[in-house]
């Protein structure tokens, strides 16, 4: 090596990966809660939980104020929702509810799986391509703006069963999401990456798994955890106007039948789930995303 | 030393937008530059300095006059040039690829070309990295590293495929005056090893003399070529260079010339680019 340089330069290190496998989703998740569990956040977030609760107690068994004098309050939906032997058939304790459970989340993420399979590879061809976008562009944003609630009829005559039916339009309402991000992601590229690429010889192939598949790959993540919030969205809308099973329909069916903790209990399942499932792609995301992990310093 | 990588533009020229606004980018652009010739092409802003880089590298089309690479057509108005490994570009703001470790980067150009298997390519690169002083960051990600350093590493990956030349559009524009000395001395040693034909667009005029071989003085927008400079200066250099008083006679007759140009370019309210 010339003097000058190693002069300025640092030593170099060794050449070895020191850090032990520590990328696991288990992995992160533990030390994202206990990092949580220690962090003077938690009292504040206890605190607010807290505070929403007494509130929700007062509106409802106290003041029984007008507006919420129909709603149960917390310390009813808890105990429902923790019987043994629940008043209207639905607690932790009783299979009716998973089954509830279970067929939503089976529902959303096949639904899920579909609008990802599909709208990732169509959004990136349509970034990436301009006779492709040329092509898709019009249809897509004709398409799009057309609530999902609209739909509803269209599903019921084309697909067999409810079950196609409540899919497909959960399927709808994560698939433009999906396709939007994605293309949005390429566009998000700088143009000397595709420049760089092609200088240094690579193939239309190569440039697709190298340039735009990573390059778009944030943006692809931000907008697989918008589209897991409008499959859920629709779901519940599918589920209340064609399902016989599932969250949505629970909460309909309890509506109609006059056992209003169980709406609450639904809903509350509902927001748990729909987290859950949200914080699945984030950590998903952090995993395949490793470079602006370490960009960021962390 | 065979040399290789001579480049001759003749009458290139370029209009943009030729049916609309008709900007007039490139006029009747001529250059002879040797094989293993350090280029340095001078001008003020937007003034078609990038229009001739990106039509050597193959980005885009020319609208009039040809350039050859060692005797044979590269581009013309019918047959553009197609980017390739034989001419690597250095860009303006930098494009090692972020989501690519510094050693999977420069990896990249061999592994496309199908020139190496991986394993070779990465022994290759990791003694390209040695060599050039940057073992240290071979698995680091771009980001992580300084721009000074993202720099000398987007060289060492144009390098590892032996161009036949080297196109670098302002490429330490962004670096500041120590980072840049230093990043010079670099590209002076890289330059050195190998003697590749180098194309280098600056408006910095210290910069210009102390890399090139010869300078190419670029009128205003339309560009053509306005003066020619031989810098015989010995090699290799090193900084002290900047006190010669070669040195500092050159750089004057650089400035006149650049000067006039600037204040064309300023009073017809040039858009920085």
């Amino acid at each position: 090596m010339p003097d000058s340089v190693s002069r300025i330069l640092p030593t170099p290190e060794v050449l070895t990966e020191t850090d032990p496998p520590k990328s696991g989703i288990l992995y992160r998740l533990t030390l994202n809660l206990k990092k949580w569990l220690t962090s003077s956040g938690l009292r504040y977030n206890l605190l607010g939980v807290l505070g929403f609760l007494v509130l929700w107690h007062l509106l409802t068994a106290v003041f029984k104020v007008p507006l919420f004098d129909k709603l149960p309050g917390p310390a009813e939906t808890v105990k429902e929702w923790f019987s043994r032997h629940p008043v209207y058939g639905i607690s932790v304790f009783t299979p009716e509810y998973y089954q509830h459970i279970g067929l939503s989340c089976l529902r959303v993420f096949l639904a899920f799986l579909l609008a990802t399979g599909l709208g990732v590879p169509i959004g990136l061809l349509m970034g990436w391509k301009k006779t492709f976008s040329d092509y898709t562009f019009p249809i897509l944003e004709l398409l799009r703006p057309i609530p999902m609630l609209a739909w509803v009829p269209l599903a019921i005559l084309m697909w067999p069963g409810r079950e196609s039916s409540i899919v497909f339009l959960t399927f709808l309402g994560s698939f433009f999401a999906t396709v939007l991000n994605s293309w949005l992601g390429v566009k998000s590229i700088d143009r000397a990456y595709f420049r760089a690429a092609a200088s240094l010889g690579a193939s239309e192939g190569l440039i697709f798994r190298k340039i735009v598949w990573p390059g778009a790959m944030p943006f692809v993540f931000t907008g697989l955890q918008i589209s897991m919030g409008y499959a859920w969205f629709s779901l519940v809308a599918g589920e209340m106007l064609a399902g016989e099973f599932g969250l949505g329909y629970l909460i309909w069916d309890s509506y109609i039948l006059v056992q209003y903790p169980v709406i609450i209990i639904a809903m509350i399942t509902l927001g748990l789930v729909g987290s859950l499932s949200s914080l699945f792609i984030r950590q998903v995301g952090f995993r395949l995303i490793k470079w602006k992990v370490k960009e960021a310093g962390k | 030393m065979t040399l290789s990588g001579a480049i001759s533009i003749k009458s290139a020229t370029k209009v943009y937008d030729p049916d609309g606004a008709r900007v007039l980018a490139l006029d009747n652009c001529s250059m002879e530059i040797g094989p293993g010739e350090f280029s340095v092409v001078v001008g003020p802003s937007g003034c078609g300095k990038t229009t001739l880089l990106n039509a050597i590298a193959g980005f885009h089309a020319l609208t009039g006059g040809e350039i050859f690479l060692d005797g044979q057509l590269l581009s013309s108005q019918e047959k553009p040039a197609r980017p390739g490994a034989d001419r690597i570009v250095v860009f303006q703001n930098g494009a090692l690829f972020p989501w690519l470790t510094i050693l999977e980067n420069i990896t990249f150009g061999p592994l496309a070309q199908k020139k190496l298997d991986p394993a070779a390519a990465k022994a290759r690169a990791l003694e390209l990295l040695e060599t050039m002083g940057l073992a240290g960051i071979a698995l680091d990600y771009p980001g992580q590293v300084s721009s000074g350093m993202r720099r000398r590493a987007e060289i060492a990956r144009a390098m590892i495929n032996s161009p036949k030349v080297l196109l670098l559009d302002e490429p330490f524009r962004a670096l500041d005056a120590l980072t840049k000395t230093v990043a010079h001395q670099f590209l002076l040693e890289v330059y050195d090893r190998t003697r590749p034909t180098v194309f280098f667009i600056t408006h910095d005029l210290d910069e210009a003399i102390f890399l090139a071989s010869k300078v190419y003085i670029m009128t205003t927008r339309p560009a053509t070529v306005k003066l020619v400079l031989d810098i015989n200066l010995p090699r290799p250099r090193d900084f002290r260079l900047l006190a010669s008083r070669d040195y500092q006679r050159l750089r004057e007759k650089c400035r006149e010339a650049v000067r006039t140009e600037a204040l064309k370019a300023f009073s017809a309210g040039e858009r920085e680019m």
